[in-house]
């Protein structure tokens, strides 16, 4: 993975970049000792680091305008940067950029249950933003597996899923509003309190997952529902993959719409037994299928899983009958990436591919494992065919992260090739920036380029993501002279 | 013009030396200045994946096309698009190239979410005749720009869609529809709050000033009974409909029947639904149903009169739905109206596509 050079001119104003940015913001952390720096080298993509030429952090939406707006006269890229927990690399800076990160941007403004919506600032994490309704009765909807530590920034940069959107949707299904500083300074505030708020053509909508290319969002209003009266787990297990598809499948034709449908294969449930001893049986697929409702809602709906869950003879079916049954049940699943990290150094992929065809792909899977020499584990959020195969390798073993990435680039284009897509909710970043060019043709790359050039003409914001550097080249280096200020 | 693939559409538009008005059947009252294009030419299922939840088809397929597929796997589009010919005198089968086009969405867009939050993928030829494609066919999908969200909704203005590709869901069991008559509009938006605000999965919330306000429960038998009685205490509105006779009273509440005729003006306002009886004081119609518990209200309005003068100081968007004299869409911002037009400028470069529709 190449990382643009760095431009010697951005470089050679340094000094007077950090002053500038210093006497603007004097209430402001502007971050320039190089052993401070150490800690925004990198966000959860560890692979790749690169220190930037300095951290500014805001307290306030005219601050974030503020420090834009310099970085815009001296033509100096910027990184914005949430929580950090970017699997693909979208808050990785390089070494010319002013990362702009929103952690201090930590205030709930609005709270309104009549109209259901919560107003934030973008630096809380996603799950304090149900802490904050919950007592109330009511929660927050999407759920990154990193929701104790990411930012709602980060949400809405890369439009975060998790396993519960087959019901609830993914951030964009659940974001009313923004107020978003444009790479110019300018504060513009996009949607609203209310769904398609504003009228217009939907710019929200283009906002929600642009990996922080078009602007720094500072606020959000965000959806939040009354919770549900209860949910309860059960876990299918099956001999083959096949079958466990088909019984995905048939749940679903049958009218049942469960909260979540998560799958793991012999790999990944031996790994997960072996760390988390969650009484997983030894079989080839297991899901884990969860509904809600009131407890006679629930049980009805189990029956009717259980009924199609055993036409196809599975070799094991254990149904929750108390919370501590449901925590074991998902106690293995969501050990699963620490599991992994016991074995061995892993890289965790995110396709998505039409449900059916799971079997096939995860056949393929296989046999590609035996061609590279390196294990692989798959967790699948089944419902919506969002795949994360981990694979294992080794960090000190020379050779083995790339060709560790080239296994992964192998499995993303076999997504692609069945009808998928490279990721389904975290983001192209850098990690699968290089990829973009198996999902989508140079016309159909040029015009979501064409939509940066309309928010950022100067190509100063995250730029050197999600679109492979050749496509983007004319455009980053056409960046004005630097001002004579 | 009527083009009958994505390839002869893209020779058209290139070939184009004016302004083109890009037509589906017609339904929605959206004409403007220019050669018609008729785009139900390009018209077919060609992906149904029941066990995926997925379907794509052309913009030309008809929405009574797709519906009676589905409903032979027992399944639906969820957002419960409207059709609009009842409300605007207009015949001719609704396309899904409209419905994506004007981002429709009926009753259960409450709970359920728009057109967009179930529109997976498109291909579309931009106004420079380039055939496009953006997302695909999966329910999870951030790879690149979201440009599926961004052509919901765009009236034609950003590219002539060819194929789309969208989520469905399962038809559920059954339905029932509770009903409390002679509310206030402010009672009614509390009543309908509460509801919401409530573990029971209301998908419709409506109320029609001068009548009923109904809250509409699906899924299993089961679960319609006990959460119909459970919002029965909470609220006090008693079951009226079951079954098919709920089903026909939201189809009508979905298609705005009882707006069909006379000779006033329909608008539709979005705002936050605490302040819908505000809205509601202020224009005094004659005829109006308040859906989205207060967030979306459809009137009737003085014919001719820009009813946005009455509307200052409540954050609210106004749409002029049927008559003339008035920007048809809420004026933008400044800053966004700056973006809209730059976006514009970038998909249709010469300004052909829908021109001046939107503004």
């Amino acid at each position: 993975m190449q990382m643009p050079q760095p431009d010697a001119r951005v470089l050679d104003r340094k000094d007077r970049i950090i002053a500038r940015l210093r006497a603007a913001l004097p209430d402001c952390p502007v971050i320039s000792d190089p052993r401070e720096l150490h800690a925004y080298e990198c966000d959860a993509l560890t692979a790749y680091r690169c220190p930037p030429m300095c951290v500014v952090l805001p307290g306030s939406t005219e601050e974030v305008s503020a420090a834009l707006r310099i970085c815009h006269e001296e033509q100096a890229p910027v990184v914005p940067r949430g929580a950090g927990t970017s699997l693909a690399g979208g808050a990785l800076p390089t070494a010319d950029s002013v990362i702009i990160g929103v952690a201090r941007l930590n205030r709930f403004l609005e709270t309104d249950y009549t109209n259901r919506f919560i107003r934030v600032q973008t630096g809380v994490t996603n799950l304090s933003v149900t802490g904050q309704v919950q007592e109330d009765g009511f929660f927050y909807a999407p759920d990154p597996s990193s929701q104790l530590a990411c930012a709602i920034a980060g949400n809405i940069a890369m439009n975060s899923g998790g396993a519960h959107c087959l019901k609830y949707g993914v951030t964009t299904n659940n974001l009313l509003g923004v107020t978003m500083v444009m790479m110019d300074g300018e504060v513009v505030e996009i949607g609203g309190e209310y769904p398609d708020a504003g009228g217009g053509l939907n710019l929200l909508g283009l906002i929600c997952g642009s990996e922080g290319q078009l602007g720094i969002v500072t606020e959000a209003t965000l959806r939040i529902l009354h919770a549900p009266e209860g949910a309860r787990p059960v876990m299918i297990g099956f001999d083959s993959n096949e079958v466990a598809g088909e019984c995905v499948s048939d749940i679903i034709r049958a009218g049942i719409l469960p909260v979540a449908i998560e799958f793991m294969d012999r790999p990944c449930i031996r790994a997960c037994e072996a760390f988390a001893k969650a009484g997983y049986p030894d079989v080839e697929a297991l899901l884990i299928v969860e509904v809600e409702g009131s407890e006679d809602e629930i049980s009805h709906q189990l029956s009717l899983i259980k009924d199609i869950a055993m036409k196809h003879n599975p070799a094991e079916f254990r149904e929750s009958t108390s919370s501590e049954e449901s925590a074991a049940i998902w106690l293995g699943r969501k050990s699963a990436f620490g599991a992994m990290g016991q074995i061995n150094d892993y890289m965790c992929l995110d396709g998505t591919i039409p449900v059916s065809e799971l079997p096939y792909v995860l056949r393929r899977i296989g046999e590609m494992s035996k061609d590279y020499g390196l294990d692989v584990a798959n967790v699948f959020h089944a419902g919506d065919g969002n795949m994360h195969p981990l694979i294992l390798f080794d960090a000190n073993k020379p050779g083995d992260l790339e060709l560790c990435e080239e296994f992964g680039a192998d499995i993303l284009k076999l997504c692609v090739e069945v009808g998928g897509c490279l990721t389904g909710e975290h983001g192209v970043g850098v990690e699968k920036r290089d990829l973009m060019d198996h999902q989508y043709a140079p016309v159909d790359i040029e015009a979501q380029l064409r939509v940066k050039d309309v928010f950022d003409p100067a190509w100063l914001l995250n730029s050197a993501k999600v679109f492979p550097l050749t496509h983007t080249e004319n455009r980053r280096k056409g960046a004005l002279p630097p001002s004579a200020s | 013009m009527k083009p009958t693939s994505e390839t002869e559409l893209a020779e058209m538009i290139r070939a184009a030396d004016g302004p083109l008005c890009i037509q589906g059947a017609g339904t929605r009252g959206l004409s403007c200045d220019g050669d018609v294009l008729d785009t139900t030419g390009l018209s077919g299922v060609t992906l149904y994946d029941p066990g995926a939840l997925t379907l794509v088809a052309g913009a030309g397929t008809t929405l009574t096309e797709v519906e009676d597929l589905l409903a032979k796997e027992g399944q639906r589009l969820a957002f419960e698009p409207r059709r609009l010919n009842a409300l605007l005198g207009t015949s001719g089968e609704t396309t899904l190239g409209g419905i994506v086009a004007t981002n429709s969405a009926g009753p259960a867009r409450i709970a359920l979410g728009n057109c967009a939050d179930h529109l997976l993928g498109v291909r579309f030829v931009n106004g420079a005749g380039e055939i496009v494609k953006n997302g695909g066919r999966v329910m999870k999908n951030v790879t690149g720009y979201d440009l599926v969200k961004l052509l919901a909704g765009s009236h034609g203005t950003l590219g002539v869609l060819t194929e789309l590709s969208l989520k469905v869901l399962p038809q559920p069991e059954t339905e029932a529809t509770l009903a409390i008559t002679g509310q206030t509009s402010a009672e009614a938006q509390k009543m309908m709050a509460r509801a919401l605000g409530s573990p029971f999965e209301v998908t419709g919330a409506v109320h029609i000033p001068g009548g009923d306000t109904l809250l509409r429960i699906e899924g299993f038998e089961d679960s319609v009974v006990y959460r119909t009685g459970k919002l029965s205490e909470l609220t006090g509105a008693e079951v009226s409909l079951q079954g098919e006779a709920s089903r026909a009273r939201w189809a009508d509440l979905r298609d705005l029947t009882m707006f069909s005729g006379g000779d006033a003006d329909i608008w539709r306002l979005r705002l936050k639904p605490s302040d819908g009886p505000d809205a509601m004081a202020r224009l005094q119609p004659g005829k109006a149903l308040m859906d989205m518990a207060g967030g979306e209200i459809w009137l009737e309005h003085q014919a001719g009169d820009n009813l946005r003068s009455q509307l200052k100081g409540l954050n609210c968007d106004a749409q002029q739905i049927r008559g003339q004299g008035a920007e048809r869409f809420q004026p933008q911002s400044p800053a966004l109206a700056k973006l809209q037009s730059g976006l514009r400028a970038q998909f249709d470069p010469r300004g052909i596509l829908n021109a001046g529709l939107m503004g």
